[in-house]
This record gives C-alpha cells, structure tokens and sequence, in this order.
C-alpha cells in the first residue's frame, strides 16, 4: 500500500486526522467570527450577541444539550464500529521498537527532543506551558474582548496565543506522527521507512563554528554571554521600547507582571529560534555547563 | 379504558408514579423552573440561561461534549474493569479475551479507546474557544486556571491509560514518558543537579511513578489505580469547582464593553 495512506489509516492516526480537520474547522469557524465582530466594531455597532437576553433553560438549553449528546453517542458509536482499536504484540522489554513514541498528544515534547536535552524538553518546558497558561488571565490586562470574537482588539494576545498552539503545539505533533519514522528521522509520508538508513549530520555547538571548543573555559563564557544576552536582552528590549513610546502601559502592567510576561516570552521563542539554529545551521548546543551533571542549552 | 387520558390517567394517578413525579408537567414559567431546580442534575444550570448560553457558534458546545465524553469513559472504563485484572500475567490476555469471548467486547474497548482520543480534541479545542472569547479575563480568571489543570489531567487520564492493555504500544509509550520523569532537575537521576541530593534510578521521580527502577508490574498497578481512581476523583472534584464557577461567574460569558 502506499505508505502516505498506510501512515493515515493506521487505527490511532485516525484520531490525529480528526484532530487537525476538528481544529482545522472551528479556527476558521473562530477568526471568522472574530472578523466578523470587528467590522462591527468598527462601524460602531454592537457584536453579536452584546445585546442578548436571557432564555429558559428548559427546554432550550436542556434540548440542545441532549441534541448533541445524541450526536456525539452516534458519532463514537459509529468510529467504534468502523475501525478497531489495535492491540500490538505483548510487552516485552527486549523488544525495543523503532521509533518508540510517546502518546500522540506528548509528541510536540518528544520532537523537541531534537534540539533540547531531556531535562528542558520534557521537564521544563511542559511546566512552563502549565504556568503560562495559569498566568495568561494575570498577566493579560487588556479589558476588551472579555466574552466575544475579535481580533482588532487583542491582536498580540491572539497571535502569540496562536503561535503556541497551532505551531509550537499542535504542528509539532502532527510531525511527530506523521513525519518522523526510524531513528526519529524525517521521513515524508510517501517515503518508505528504512531501518538501516543513517543520517549523518555534523552539528556542532555554537561556539565550535568560531574554532572555540565549546567546553573550554572561553567556550563557555561565549556561550553564557550569548545565552544570557537573549534572555536579559529579550526582557529589556521591550522596556526601553515602552517607556519612549508607550510608558502607561508600563506603568499599568508592573514589574511583576513585565517580568513574567517578557519571561516566558522569550523562553517561547527560544524554541523555534534553537530549532531554526539546529535545522538550518546545525548547532547541538548554543551553551554548555559541564557541571552539575550537564546543563546544556 | 377508552381513550388515551385514561390510559394516562392510570399511569399518572397512582401513589407509585406521585411519589416519583412531584408535580405535572404544564410548561408555564413556574414548571420550567421547577424542571430545572426539582432535578439534581439540571440544576447545575440556572432556571435561565444567557441567549449566548444556547448559540452553537457561540460556545460550540466543547465544554459540554468534554464532559460529556467523560461520562462515555467512566461508563465504558467501569465496565471494561469487570473483564481486567492488572497484573503482567492476565492484563494482555483479557484484553484477548474482551476481543474473541466478551459479547460486544470489541466495541466496549473501542468506544473506550477512541472516546479517549475524542476527549482530548475536545479539551483543547475548548480552551481554544475559551480563549478565542476573552472568556478568561474578569471574573472568570481562576476558573481558567482550573481549567488548566482539567487539561492537564485529561492527558495524565489517557496517559495512564496507555499501559493497561500491556502491550507493545502502551509499554514503551510508557517507557519514552517516564523517562522523561528521570531527566527531572535535581529530582531525577539522570537530571542536573541530581548528584548533589544523591539521587540514583532507586529513589527518583521516575521510581516513584513506576514503583521500580523499570516499567513492569508495579507499573501496571500504579498506573491502574491512578487510571481507574485515583485522577478520575481529582478531575471529578475539579469539574464540580469548574461548573459551579461558570454559575457564580454569571454564567457562560457575554459581551462586556
């Protein structure tokens, strides 16, 4: 069978082709009502719905909700009888396969496996996810858009809110699934397999490229200043841009909140900055502690 | 009986069916109120709800299917642990067994399986919604962020749930997740900082989720009981806090300007 059908088919990839026709859907369904809204803003009306009122919840509510209960039961009623839920051969820890993956929904954390050593990939980064998200209704002080679609007024919320989950999220687990075969190499859907090929890539750390042996003495500073500089540069950057150009804001987000926000802004774009370094320039590590059991970044 | 009032007349008036039914049914503003708040499971809901409540394009109903599906998984989960005994030896072949000798035992599984998978779609693209709408910001800051940790265990549920058919697919999803669990900071073995509290692969994180040094039967255990009970009650409890916070917030969120 052709492999790109082979790989969609296969009983669990289903749930992902669902999964990015679903999330497909109700992100056009939600930016164009977004859109929709700011027209209205625009020319001085009401968005949708500003002027509701109140409907009994039985029946209204009470039916739609059985409605779509209804739907959703026939629906997973339906999926369950058409495909069958694979059951593979049983455990056994001699057998490594390959590639073992993780579940489908952790394998955004498994690809940044690639470029980020596991104590980042798969402890630090998860929690800073956890704790954005926890502090997104903290640290976003904007008062519109509380309870409709818009866009117009909170581009920056909704484009960084975007990026991390459409991108950072979400395409990195359809990667996970549908493109990385063997050796968690890249394959295309239409490419067969192959467990004995080998990719050999010479990467290098950051500083290597320079002729600096990135766990010298100088290779490490070079490497901290770099690092440090994105970090403490990314938190200050935006600061000296507000306080010429906007300093309310500033005064209205605070110290606590600019801090946490520029933070875990850059920590963000970290992430696509080292795959872009890993991919097209092929650098391992930007920065290596060989201390305290190796804390690379 | 000669016609069909008398036929209901019969079911209807009679000390059983009263003591079940308070009252009639007559579809005034007093008995639909009364639908909601004189049933235990309508009365999560207000007796009115805000127009948007009801609007499809609005919520697109995510919140409701999350939960909804979850009701698929304990119902399915609970009849599923009637045919599974977690130990090594039995769980591969009572997976077996539920496949040629349970009746409907194949659809029992998938409905479990893909429920799962269904449920964590929902939950994301729920969170998406609530976001899309602003429906984080005041009042509803901290419902958000029970939220959040919904999300969270929504994926440890369908995590833990990987193992029990122990298998090829589950044992080693479980094994690349764990192993994760060692390269925690200070925590894991594998982790910076590690050395300094003498941790080692006998007393890490990753020890503690799997009760040993490698996946196997007390990893089936552990796994099981969190599966089964242990997140299930977690989740159940902050569902509760969840859906009584979107009541005392004022209800799904309207347009403020």
């Amino acid at each position: 069978m052709n492999p790109f059908i082979e790989i969609i088919t296969q009983p669990d990839n289903i749930a992902i082709v669902i999964m990015i026709f679903m999330v497909s859907f109700f992100m056009v369904w939600a930016f164009q009502q977004a859109f929709q809204n700011d027209r209205l803003i625009a020319s001085g009306l009401p968005v949708e719905g500003e002027n509701d009122g109140f409907v009994d919840t039985f029946k209204p509510l009470v039916r739609i909700e059985l409605i779509i209960a209804l739907v959703v039961m026939v629906g997973l009623t339906i999926w369950s009888i058409a495909v069958d839920a694979p059951l593979e051969e049983i455990a056994n820890p001699t057998i490594t396969p390959n590639p073992a993956k993780a579940p489908w929904y952790f394998l955004g954390l498994q690809e940044l496996l690639v470029y980020f050593d596991p104590w980042l990939a798969g402890v630090v980064l998860p929690s800073l996810i956890v704790v954005g998200l926890l502090a997104i209704p903290y640290i976003d002080i904007n008062p519109k858009g509380n309870g409709y679609y818009t866009f117009s007024e909170r581009k920056y919320a909704i484009i960084i809110f975007s990026f991390g989950f459409f991108v950072l999220w979400l395409l990195l687990i359809v990667i996970g699934v549908f493109f990385r075969g063997p050796g968690w190499l890249w394959y295309w859907p239409w490419q067969e397999w192959d467990h004995a090929r080998v990719v050999y890539e010479p990467t290098k750390d950051l500083t290597s490229i320079i002729g600096i042996d990135s766990r010298s003495i100088p290779g490490i500073i070079i490497g901290g200043i770099v690092v440090l500089s994105y970090l403490v540069g990314g938190m200050v950057a935006p600061y000296l841009y507000w306080k010429k150009n906007n300093p309310e804001l500033l005064k209205q987000l605070g110290m606590v909140r600019y801090i946490t926000i520029t933070f875990l802004f850059v920590t963000m774009m970290a992430i696509p900055i080292k795959m872009i370094l890993r991919l097209v320039f092929l650098v391992k590590y930007v920065w290596i502690i060989p201390w305290f059991g190796g804390i690379n970044f | 009986m000669k016609n069909l009032t008398d036929i209901t007349d019969k079911v209807k008036k009679n000390l059983i069916w009263k003591s079940i039914f308070r009252r009639d049914y007559r579809n005034t503003v007093r008995d639909r109120a009364m639908a909601v708040f004189g049933n235990v499971f309508l009365h999560l809901h207000p007796v009115q709800v805000r127009e948007s409540a009801v609007k499809l394009r609005f919520t697109w109903g995510m919140g409701g299917i999350t939960f909804f599906a979850f009701i698929i998984l304990v119902i399915t989960g609970v009849v599923l642990m009637f045919y599974y005994h977690p130990s090594v030896d039995q769980a591969y072949t009572d997976i077996k067994d539920l496949e040629f000798q349970v009746p409907y035992g194949v659809i029992l599984r998938n409905l479990h399986r893909w429920g799962a998978h269904f449920m964590v779609i929902v939950v994301m693209i729920h969170m998406f919604r609530v976001f899309m709408t602003g429906s984080y910001k005041a009042p509803r800051q901290f419902n958000w962020g029970i939220g959040v940790f919904l999300l969270v265990l929504t994926f440890l549920l369908s995590f833990t749930g990987y193992l029990t058919p122990w298998d090829q697919l589950g044992f080693w999803a479980i094994t690349v997740g764990t192993n994760m669990g060692a390269a925690t900071p200070l925590l894991g073995y594998q982790g910076p900082f590690s050395e300094l509290l003498h941790i080692t692969p006998y007393n890490d994180v990753r020890f503690a989720l799997l009760g040993g040094a490698q996946v196997a039967g007390n990893a089936l255990l552990r796994s099981y009981i969190w599966h089964c009970v242990a997140i299930p009650l977690v989740a159940t409890i902050l569902m509760l806090v969840h859906f009584w916070r979107v009541r005392k917030d004022g209800g799904i969120s309207k347009p403020q300007k």
